[in-house]
């Protein structure tokens, strides 16, 4: 236990990503295969039912303590966080300091924590407190992290699995996909992990992603519109669909396997014929409608996909590349050679797995005219792909760009507030902004997001500082906090007071260097209308 | 209410037969200073005193021209038939506990104080009294402090471990007292000190006063070839995230201070390690000294003040919190009053 205490102070004392990664590399190179195994247990966010609950500890510590009820409150207050408070109030007692060689990390979970869950309360308190006396105080500190179950310590799985890859020379998309998924933790499964002829080791193997570059010139520099193909470019979640031997695998770009998130999609792609592997965008489409980016992020911010919430956002995938077929790797082919390939595979008109379509235009200025037209289908811009151009690896000039529609900015005050919701009911998060008309600030625009936690809470008391006038829910500010909001169109509105509707208004960052007189006008906005 | 023999007032805490002020924080026309730190020695008082060993420090904070009188630890001072004398509060050079005696009376007024041996200045020593006003900067039983030369010690490995992963070593401090305390239990056989100016302005005062440090640089004399993966620079806290950093190229960042305790300060901080270390008593040190003065009545001035003073009272002592523009729980956020 004392090799996880200390990697877990590791990680504690460094932002680095490789400093981390080479943390863990040493913890998983020394350590016995079944500590190993549970380590990433608890690493990759998982952990047992809680044993004990938060109550009963507290009630133990401040007996073990001496402490009165309200101290150990005083230092809960100090700390915010139980497995701290708990582990910083209770002195080492001098056969924790002196110690030698601990038992291991299985045996503290097997032996010592695990068979407190049928315990009675007495065994349990008489269990806990032998432990806290045995053991000093990192060590005290995961004891309780360990029952309390919130093991965080801000690495990634990512991490987790290049240490791995690093530790044992197992590619680390193989480990990925074999960390995936329910399994107990212990030395035979740890093992299993770096054992290089498991069948679902190639399988499930996703090919490196092409990436695109920002298209900064001008479309015509890249030379006769017909060596070229146009697509919509798409505000989802970029992934891999892979369908081989009988199973399907969908990676994100971040070489994260999701399939388990969208099972529309890995029931859609058992009836793509064995060996095909597609890239597109998982979008969220309803009725024939590609829907905002943000109706995604409901169902990805989602440890349970609800049956309600499937309904409300299905989603599809829309291909556009063609990788692999019939086992046979596309990737050198022409571009116009994949992208029939493709639709001949995608022919039958699959709803969840769909082909994206081509955006057509005889010339340049037409293209650029369609992709002024992006925001309306929820796209971002336009991609622009050479038809002759194999499927590269990584981020590599030339052959693909990304030309996407700029964004409208205003910068605006914050004049009405109101109180959030769920997490941020205490909080007043819900905006609303104004721009100046003369000499009054007019609202505009009512947006939440875009803000860190901090800001908010630093928004939140200026507000209770700063209200002018109360009325119901909403509190008037003073106009003293400007922010630059960012949106994708404008309407013109006879609903709203500033004569125009904004749609998807969201905050980008908080302009504190701007007073609030420099914020924009009115006049400014009905500018940006009459271009748009 | 009877008048006590001291009391607070607007301008700070006065004794009235005495007539002086220790620590006062408006000018006064005496003020008796317990130590040299900022929120406790301030500039405009017609007269000052304190300790032979912190006149120097005090001088170089107050300027030339301010009129310090000194005493010897446990010389006494009569004062209109107060007996006033000063004894070691262990929190750095020159730090004073103030014994007031009065017609068979005793306060002791403990300024700042740690328990803990610290090479840079005279130990703590208990004082009998029968009012004890105390301190309560870390007055939370989550405070324990280990032993300072394990602190020492992981800082040193902490210094190697830069040296071998090729970028310097910032350390950061309070730049009276803590960072010539870290001087002082440093092994300069590891690679070259240098300090911030605020610090190495200090160490000239430590070092005229004989407080034996090892060789230290201004980072600011330094040459372009030096080699900052080498080094250990100690800077003011203040000195973090400012443009005077750049220059060190790649660093690990640390923070010597109580806080640190704390995880989650740790993180505030945006520091890499946190080293607890702390001039300040800790909750078995705070509880201990006062149980040592055997005083029946305790007054404490700031850090954690109404905790420790509920916790004394249910102890059976006669405790209350007071209110002083001394910084005490401020320093969570800043880390500054140490």
């Amino acid at each position: 236990m004392r090799a996880l205490a200390e990697l877990y102070a590791a990680l504690d004392e460094t932002t680095r990503t490789s400093e981390k990664v080479a943390a863990l590399a040493r913890y998983f190179a020394a350590a016995p295969p079944a500590d190993a195994a549970w380590a990433l247990y608890f690493l990759s966010g998982r952990k047992p039912r809680q044993v004990i609950g938060s109550r009963r500890l507290s009630e133990w510590a401040i007996d073990a303590a001496g402490v009165p009820a309200w101290l150990f409150g005083e230092c809960y207050d100090a700390v915010g966080d139980l497995a701290e408070t708990v582990a910083l109030l209770l002195a080492d007692t001098p056969s924790a300091v002196a110690a030698g060689e601990p038992a291991s990390l299985s045996f503290w979970i097997e032996e010592r924590l695990l068979p407190l869950r049928e315990a009675d309360e007495a065994t349990q308190r008489a269990a806990v407190l032998q432990a806290w006396s045995e053991l000093d105080q990192p060590r005290r500190f995961l004891w309780n992290k360990l029952i309390t179950g919130g093991f965080r310590v801000g690495v990634s799985q990512r991490l987790v699995v290049r240490a791995l890859a690093q530790v044992s020379g197992v590619e680390d998309t193989v480990i990925a996909h074999r960390l995936m998924g329910d399994w107990a933790p212990s030395a035979d499964w740890y093992r299993g992990l770096f054992v290089s002829q498991r069948a679902d080791a190639d399988v499930s193997r996703p090919y490196p992603f092409f990436l695109a570059h920002s298209l900064e010139d001008d479309p015509a520099s890249l030379g006769t519109l017909e060596e070229w193909q146009a697509e919509w470019k798409w505000d989802g979640i970029r992934a891999q669909l892979i369908r081989r031997a009988g199973q399907s695998f969908l990676w994100s770009r971040g070489e994260e396997l999701i399939t388990e998130r969208f099972p529309e999609l890995a029931e859609a792609a058992a009836r793509l014929p064995d060996g095909t592997v597609l890239d597109g965008e998982v979008l969220p489409f309803r009725d024939g409608v590609v829907l905002p980016f943000g109706q995604l992020q409901r169902r990805i911010g989602r440890k349970q996909l609800t049956r309600k919430i499937l309904a409300e956002v299905p989603v599809a995938l829309f291909a556009y590349d063609l990788l692999e077929v019939e086992g046979r790797d596309l990737r050198g082919a022409p571009l116009r050679e994949r992208r029939a390939r493709l639709e001949q595979i995608l022919d039958s008109g699959d709803d969840a797995i769909r082909i994206s379509p081509l955006v057509s235009g005889s010339t340049w200025d037409e293209l650029a005219a369609a992709r002024e037209r992006s925001r309306e289908v929820n796209a971002e811009g336009l991609m622009l792909k050479r038809r002759a151009s194999p499927y590269r690896v990584g981020r590599v000039r030339g052959d693909w760009w990304k030309w996407k529609v700029a964004p409208y900015t205003v910068d605006a005050v914050l004049i009405y507030a109101r109180r959030g919701s769920g997490k941020r009911a205490s909080l007043y998060t819900d905006y609303t902004f104004g721009v100046w008309a003369g000499d009054t600030l007019v609202p505009f625009a009512r947006a939440y997001s875009g803000l860190t936690d901090a800001e908010i809470r630093e928004v939140d008391a200026f507000v209770r500082r700063n209200t002018v006038e109360q009325f119901g829910p909403v509190r008037t500010v003073r106009p003293e906090l400007v922010f630059e909001l960012a949106f994708e169109g404008l309407q013109p509105s006879t609903r709203h007071k500033a004569g125009i509707a904004v749609r998807f208004p969201r905050i980008l960052r908080w302009r504190r260097d701007k007073p609030p007189r420099e914020a924009d006008t009115l006049e400014i906005v009905r500018a940006m209308l009459r271009e748009g | 209410m009877t008048e006590t023999l001291l009391h607070l007032t607007p301008r700070g805490l006065y004794c009235p037969p005495g007539d002086f002020f220790i620590d006062p924080w408006q000018p006064v026309s005496r003020a008796v200073i317990t130590h040299a730190h900022s929120d406790h020695a301030r500039p405009g008082m017609r007269a000052y005193l304190t300790t032979h060993e912190g006149q120097a420090v005090l001088r170089g904070r107050l300027g030339p021209d301010a009129a310090i009188q000194t005493l010897a630890y446990g010389e006494p001072l009569g004062l209109n038939g107060v007996e006033l004398s000063l004894y070691p509060a262990g929190h750095m050079l020159g730090a004073a506990q103030v014994r007031v005696a009065y017609r068979g009376e005793v306060w002791v007024v403990s300024g700042d104080y740690k328990t803990e041996t610290d090479p840079t200045c005279a130990p703590f020593e208990p004082v009998r009294c029968h009012t004890f006003v105390t301190e309560a900067t870390f007055g939370l039983p989550i405070y324990r402090w280990r032993p300072q030369a394990e602190v020492l010690a992981a800082i040193h490995t902490w210094w190697r471990a830069n040296q071998d992963a090729g970028r310097a070593s910032l350390l950061f401090g309070y730049a009276l007292g803590k960072a010539q305390r870290l001087l002082a239990g440093l092994d300069p056989a590891i690679g070259p000190i240098f300090c911030h100016g605020a610090v190495e302005r200090f160490n000239g005062i430590y070092r005229a006063a004989g407080i034996a440090l090892p060789p230290t640089a201004y980072t600011g004399a330094a040459t372009r070839e030096v080699d900052w993966s080498r080094a250990l620079i100690i800077a003011p806290p203040s000195a973090q995230a400012s443009a005077w950093m750049r220059r060190f190229g790649e660093v690990s960042t640390a923070f010597a201070s109580g806080w640190m305790r704390i995880r989650g300060a740790r993180r505030r901080r945006g520091v890499d390690r946190g080293f607890v270390l702390s001039d300040h008593a800790d909750w078995p040190g705070l509880l201990g000294a006062i149980a040592a003065t055997g005083a029946e009545r305790v007054w404490v001035t700031h850090g954690y003040s109404a905790v420790l003073a509920r916790w004394l009272t249910e102890q059976g002592l006669d405790a209350r919190p007071i209110t002083t523009p001394f910084e005490g729980e401020q320093g969570a956020a800043t880390g500054e009053e140490e």
